[in-house]
């Protein structure tokens, strides 16, 4: 495929844009996994740990 | 023999400045070159008077540091660099909005507006949120790592190669010489400068985590090393051009036409984006759960909203070139984004205020914790208006007008200024072990002249920015325009003075938290009734509350 603007364009707007909010869900949907609030709990904690 | 290496590298740098003003192609170049053969000689005479010398024959034993102890004393100098640039930032942005409602203020032509604007922007932003934003991720990392900064001095050449960027860029700028990019207007040799020291800053910052004690990286620090790269990124790309000579202060952009628009855009709204708010942001996440001495509300809710940031931010750029000769799907993406963007905004400003929940009361008797609060209440608004603005059709009014000012203003006094103060107020008693700060009164004095300042200040710029959109815009019944665009910058001039009381209110607050900690720094304590405390000033004074 000759990489012209309209060909870099179509990708970005297609797989870039799929890429990217697959990796956004899979964040949001690790944030949330089983047993991830007693994590998050205890690292909001750390600022506390020390001073 | 101890800073002799140091003395020695600035001497050499001020023999290579000597020689580029011999060898300077133009005039700027060579003053600026004579700026920087001062700047480096003074340098040089201080680092000399320092050097100590072993006795002959003999060699010094080599200095033990506790790696277990924080490295403090540079965040120490940035602090004061803090506090010295904030002033000096405020006083530049009351000169020139002076300059703009009394135009004889001009003083050409190094004190003319067009060139002490960019010396006002990049004071407040550079000079006093870089200072903050460096000092603070020092601090931070290092405690919620529990780790010394990696890299020994190296952290010290961050802090003296970051002030000596902002004299180079700040002298450029009063000589005339700039690339005219919004805040970047540093010529090439000067960015190149910016290059090494952010680097170096990366690397410190990378080599504190790595050698991290805490197993999780707290979530302060993902904004603070978004902030890094990201502004590594920005720059670099937005900095890519072609000098005219290597002994010369012109260079030419890589970009030309509507690329270089969105090129400058692009960094332009991300400077924003992660230099205003990722690196805010991860102050606001160490210091209002500290000085509320609660957990962040939602620690997961930070994560998301972190994500969402990181995503969005990098495309909204092209709101700031609508109606132009960017493609027309280019700008409603902008636009998109924009708006998208107000979601994980508001998750910042959700999770920073209820973090407060159940310790409301607090906000009576804690000034600094009151000025944490309204700065992520103007976040919020500032966060609100922006998406606002940035739908094209709102943007055919503000656009160009000094509504686009006031909501800067709004963002920056109220959101970067207010989070840097309290933070500032936090650290100061801390670093210099001190049981309080000077004056809890005078936190509050600067909070109301402060939060006055501000509201005075976008009041007026929405009532002048939404006066000139609507000038510009009245054509009559023939089509004719209706006013000329002197008249639109007549009708100006009583906003304008009105901006110059609130500079002056926010700038008071500011010379009056210089003073405050300036005292606490010396060990005094004001003999003042306690905040929250209603008896009589007249009344003997209540024993002393418990030390915060």
């Amino acid at each position: 495929m000759e990489l012209t603007y309209q060909s870099l364009r179509t990708f970005a707007d297609s797989w870039g844009l799929l890429y990217m909010f697959v990796i956004f869900v899979i964040a949001v949907l690790w944030t949330f996994r089983p047993g991830s609030k007693k994590h998050s709990e205890d690292a909001a904690r750390i600022p506390f740990k020390e001073d | 023999m101890r800073h002799a290496t140091a003395a020695i590298v600035c001497g050499l740098a001020t023999l290579m400045a000597f020689i580029a003003v011999g060898f300077g192609q133009d005039d700027q170049f060579r003053s600026h070159m004579w700026v920087l053969v001062l700047v480096m000689g003074l340098a040089t005479i201080v680092l000399m008077r320092r050097v100590q010398f072993a006795p002959a024959g003999q060699r010094f034993a080599k200095v033990e540091v506790d790696q277990n102890a924080y490295m403090d004393d540079v965040i120490r100098y940035g602090v004061i660099a803090t506090t010295i640039w904030g002033v000096v930032g405020f006083l530049v942005g009351v000169i020139a909005a002076s300059q703009l409602a009394w135009p004889v203020l001009n003083v050409e032509p190094w004190f003319n507006f067009g060139r002490l604007r960019p010396v006002h922007t990049s004071a407040v932003i550079f000079a006093f949120g870089g200072n903050a934003l460096i000092c603070t991720a020092f601090y931070v990392v290092q405690r919620t790592c529990r780790a010394r900064l990696w890299g020994g001095n190296l952290a010290w050449f961050v802090f003296w190669g970051y002030q000596l960027f902002i004299v180079m860029a700040a002298t450029g700028y009063v000589l005339g010489i700039t690339q005219s990019r919004e805040y970047a207007e540093p010529e090439w040799y000067v960015d190149l400068w910016l290059t090494l020291v952010w680097v170096a800053f990366l690397a410190v910052f990378l080599g504190t985590l790595i050698k991290r004690k805490e197993p999780h990286i707290y979530v302060a620090n993902w904004f603070f090393l978004s902030f890094i790269v990201t502004v590594a990124m920005l720059h670099l790309v937005n900095g890519l051009s072609m000098p005219a000579s290597l002994l010369g202060s012109k260079s030419y952009s890589a970009f030309s036409g509507v690329q270089d628009a969105l090129t400058q855009w692009w960094y332009g709204h991300n400077a924003v984006g992660f230099f205003l708010t990722a690196g805010f942001l991860g102050m606001m996440y160490y210091f209002v759960p500290k000085q509320a001495n609660r957990p962040v509300y939602s620690y997961r809710l930070s994560i998301i909203h972190f994500w969402g940031l990181i995503f969005l931010y990098i495309w909204a750029g092209p709101h700031h070139l609508h109606y132009t000769a960017l493609p027309d799907w280019a700008q409603t993406l902008g636009m998109v984004f924009s708006i998208m963007l107000w979601m994980p905004s508001w998750g910042g400003m959700i999770n920073g205020l209820m973090t407060l929940s159940g310790a409301w009361d607090k906000v009576r008797t804690d000034p600094i914790l009151r000025m944490m609060v309204i700065s992520l209440a103007f976040y919020g608004m500032s966060t609100f208006e922006g998406p606002m603005m940035s739908i094209k059709s709102v943007n055919s009014l503000s656009h160009y007008t000094d509504w686009t000012i006031g909501h800067v203003h709004s963002g920056a006094l109220g959101w970067n200024g207010m989070i840097t103060f309290g933070a500032l107020y936090f650290l100061v008693p801390k670093l210099w072990n001190r049981t309080r700060l000077y004056s809890m009164r005078m936190v509050n004095w600067h909070f109301w002249l402060a939060t006055l300042g501000i509201v005075v200040y976008a009041a007026v710029m929405w009532v002048s920015g939404i006066t000139q959109g609507l000038m510009w815009r009245e054509y009559d019944s023939q089509g004719y325009l209706v006013y000329s665009f002197a008249e639109s910058i007549a009708a100006m001039h009583p906003y304008y003075v009105m901006r110059v009381f609130g500079g002056l209110l926010y700038l008071s607050g500011g010379l009056i938290m210089a003073y405050n900690l300036y005292m606490t720094v010396c060990g005094k304590l004001r003999d003042e009734v306690p905040m929250g405390d209603s008896s009589p000033v007249s009344g003997e004074l209540k024993a002393a509350g418990p030390a915060e």
